[in-house]
């Protein structure tokens, strides 16, 4: 066995791979207007929504695809899709977890993410959303003790639609991008978490998505605000199963923090990478992730764990607009087989006195291609402003690439920047030295790819850290030999 | 008993071993001296299962046990230790975490229960001790930033940890000062007993001074040419490898 042979990349099945066979609504495929209010009358939307999406489509018709990034995939035929997927509901409303449709409480199982009372994961409150709909939330009424609200984004519409007013595209205005666009227009659900003031959120909260139906986009939509001295932490993982068409996600994720409040924000996304061999299949993950600092000292986080998708483009920022606020970007991409992702970050520096750190860490494996692209902006109004960005490439084998595009803006002249990168190859020798010292060949592997990934994962919150470890050594396996 | 037998091999089509034979019994120690490009390297990266070297031709057998078709990682859980003449950096991977997976290695290929944390601690304590190491190695990546002197004494420590039947030294004395080299050998020294096998490659007979060889073979063009006791490396040192050159061919 040696480095050479890294080419040669055994199958390693995709463990989520299998499809739930349940009754799905679906809406007809294609994109109009007409599909639009379509989306909006299956959610029974007031109508501010309904103008919301319509004014977004409108302008989504005047964008084009964007081209920049280092990714080749064939033109995405927008008309073939489904842009609403649902499991059949019953008629009655559900009274509790206990009547969610056992096929989809198996699903989430199978998953690791069990939805009833008795089993649930502890201190872990979960939304589980199924192609376009919200399953099941766990833990709602104990966070509602605390003021915390954490419920489906169309639970959130009908209860709390003064807060979705006031935020829902604040941060991500559905002028932002062509996916931003196009999630504004046609987005089925999401989760929606607010905050109140002095309240630290008493567990993590985390959202699991699950993409069943074929040949549908999956269009959800995040929104998180944390008023004034507050803080919460939230996780959302992701899986669908194995098709050999491309499946679209193209989400939204919208964050806000006030005075002194904290936003910890957490990705382990493992969708389908599409068939090891033949590249054939897989999801296309286009994301607009986006978080703003708006109070003094608040502060937003982000970690990322991308082992997933055929397709990553996905650049979580930050708007550092409060004097004293933070912002953190900790990223590991691993690509593997066919996979090219392109992700990164943005830092925009607005209020004084204001820091940024980004530490990428990117792991390139088979055929694939991973590229950093970041950009730190320092206005002039970010006096004695500070960013550090650290990214690092590590290749495996001969046959991968890695790129990094740090962009670096700055407008005044009291602002510091650091930054360092490095690429490593893992080298046949330091295989062969683990190997002497009696560890495995895949051991040691993983070992190096986990010691490179270290600064990253010390960030994740312990409970999904041993997964995001474990989920990596799962997408090494039999890359050597 | 580990024995090497007609061992030969090649790499690009260059013959490095051609055809090299070593028996060491338990409780010995062997020397081989030879001068530079001569394959003492190569025999260690051979003897351990480098994938450099494809099929290489011949035997080598621990306790009978032929082990040339193992993988490394099982070469080494079988007790075969190289000392490697150029350590390898492994950034990211603590040492301490690093040894607990190479000992934890060997106890799951013998179907023991992985070592007791605590045990760990004071065995690892016990062994730095012997080698006048500081704590502070352990929380450091593996040989990254170590000072040339500081990767051969972290190699003595992997040694004295994993306990391993057949030591292969290759020049560990190379780049350690006065005060060291006396430390590694008194080490070595210690770890000596009657069911060890060691094979120290050196350039200088100062070593074998510290340490003495039950046998010192002279290696040239991937061959042993000579065999002696330890007066042999005396010779040697006086007379140079030219003096056996001549005597071979
Ligand atoms: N990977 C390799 N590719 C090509 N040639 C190699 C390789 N490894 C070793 N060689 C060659 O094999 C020969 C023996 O090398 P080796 O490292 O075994 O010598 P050595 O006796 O250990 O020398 P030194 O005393 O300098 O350490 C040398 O000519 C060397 O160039
Ligand atoms: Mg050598």
């Amino acid at each position: 066995m040696s480095l050479k042979e890294f080419s040669d990349i055994a199958n390693k099945e995709y463990e989520y791979g299998f499809k739930t066979d349940i009754k799905t609504e679906l809406i007809e495929k294609g994109l109009n207007e007409d599909i639009v209010r379509k989306i909006s009358a299956k959610n029974n939307e007031p109508d501010f929504i309904l103008e919301f999406r319509l004014k977004a489509y409108k302008h989504w018709l005047t964008m084009e695809e964007p081209d920049w990034a280092l990714l080749d995939y064939p033109e995405i035929d927008y008309q073939a899709l489904h842009y609403y997927a649902a499991p059949e509901k019953p008629k009655e409303k559900l009274k509790s977890m206990d009547d969610v449709d056992p096929e989809l409480k198996r699903t989430f199982e199978k998953l690791g993410i069990p939805l009833n009372e008795q089993k649930k994961l502890a201190n872990v409150a979960v939304d589980a959303i199924f192609d376009s709909v919200s399953v099941a939330t766990t833990y709602k009424e104990k966070l509602m003790k605390h003021g915390v609200i954490f419920c489906p984004f169309s639970e959130a519409v009908e209860k709390y639609p003064e807060l979705i007013k006031k935020y829902m595209g604040s941060v991500v205005p559905h002028t932002d991008n062509y996916f931003a666009a196009l999630n504004s227009a046609v987005f089925t659900e999401g989760s929606f978490v607010y905050i109140p003031k002095d309240t630290i959120c008493p567990m993590e909260l985390s959202t699991y998505f699950r993409i069943n139906a074929e040949q549908t986009g999956q269009f959800e939509r995040t929104l998180i605000i944390c008023e004034e001295n507050s803080y919460v932490s939230y996780l959302e993982g992701c899986t669908a199963p194995k098709f050999d068409t491309n499946q679209l996600h193209a989400a939204i994720v919208e964050l806000v923090a006030l005075d002194n409040a904290e936003i910890k924000y957490s990705t382990v996304q493992n969708w389908y990478a599409g068939d090891p061999k033949t590249g054939k299949g897989g999801i296309y993950n286009f994301v607009t992730k986006r978080g703003k600092c708006l109070g003094k000292k608040s502060k937003i986080s982000w970690t990322q764990i991308e082992t997933g998708s055929a397709i990553t483009w996905k650049y979580p920022s930050c708007m550092l607009i409060g004097d004293d606020s933070i912002g953190e970007f900790f990223s590991v991409a691993l690509t593997n087989h066919h996979q090219q992702a392109d992700t990164g970050t943005k830092m925009v520096h607005i209020g004084k006195n204001t820091k940024s750190t980004i530490v990428s860490k990117g792991i390139s494996v088979g055929k694939s291609v991973n590229t950093y692209r970041g950009k730190v902006q320092m206005n002039k109004s970010a006096k004695e402003s500070e960013n550090f960005t650290q990214c690092d490439s590590m290749l495996i084998g001969d046959e991968c690439s890695a790129n990094t595009f740090p962009y670096i803006d700055v407008r005044n002249a009291s602002s510091n920047l650091g930054h360092e990168a490095a690429t490593v190859k893992v080298s046949e020798e330091q295989l062969f030295y683990c190997q002497q010292r009696g560890i495995s060949l895949e051991d040691a592997l993983t070992t190096i790819v986990n010691g490179f990934c270290a600064d990253v994962f010390k960030e994740l919150p312990t409970e999904f850290a041993v997964e995001a470890t474990q989920l990596l050594s799962l997408k090494l396996e039999n890359t050597v030999g | 008993m580990f024995e090497i037998k007609d061992l030969k091999a090649s790499i690009e089509e260059k013959d490095i071993l051609n055809g090299l034979s070593l028996t060491i019994k338990p409780g010995e120690i062997h020397a081989i001296m030879g001068p530079n490009g001569s394959g003492k390297s190569t025999l260690a990266k051979v003897i351990s299962g480098h994938p450099d070297f494809e099929d290489p031709e011949g035997d080598i057998k621990l306790d009978g046990k032929d082990i040339l078709d193992l993988e490394p990682d099982e070469r080494a859980n079988e007790g075969v230790f190289l000392a490697f003449q150029y350590p390898v950096d492994i950034p990211g991977v603590n040492n301490s975490e690093f040894l607990r997976m190479a000992y934890n290695a060997k106890q799951k290929y013998q179907n023991q229960p992985e070592i007791d944390p605590f045990d760990f601690e004071s065995l690892i304590k016990e062994k730095l001790t012997v080698l006048n190491m500081k704590e502070a190695f352990l929380s450091r990546p593996v040989n990254h930033g170590f000072s040339g002197g500081e990767k051969k004494r972290n190699e003595i420590l992997q040694m004295l940890m994993l306990d391993p039947r057949v030591v292969i030294l290759d020049e560990t004395d190379s780049g350690l000062d006065i005060d060291s080299l006396k430390q590694v050998s008194d080490a070595i020294n210690h770890f000596k007993s009657e069911n060890k096998m060691i094979l120290i490659i050196t350039h200088y007979q100062r070593l074998l001074n510290h340490i003495v060889p039950d046998t010192v073979h002279i290696m040239a063009d991937g061959k042993i040419t000579k065999s002696g006791d330890k007066s042999l490396a005396l010779t040697l040192e006086d007379q140079g490898y030219d003096a056996f050159k001549d005597n071979q061919s």
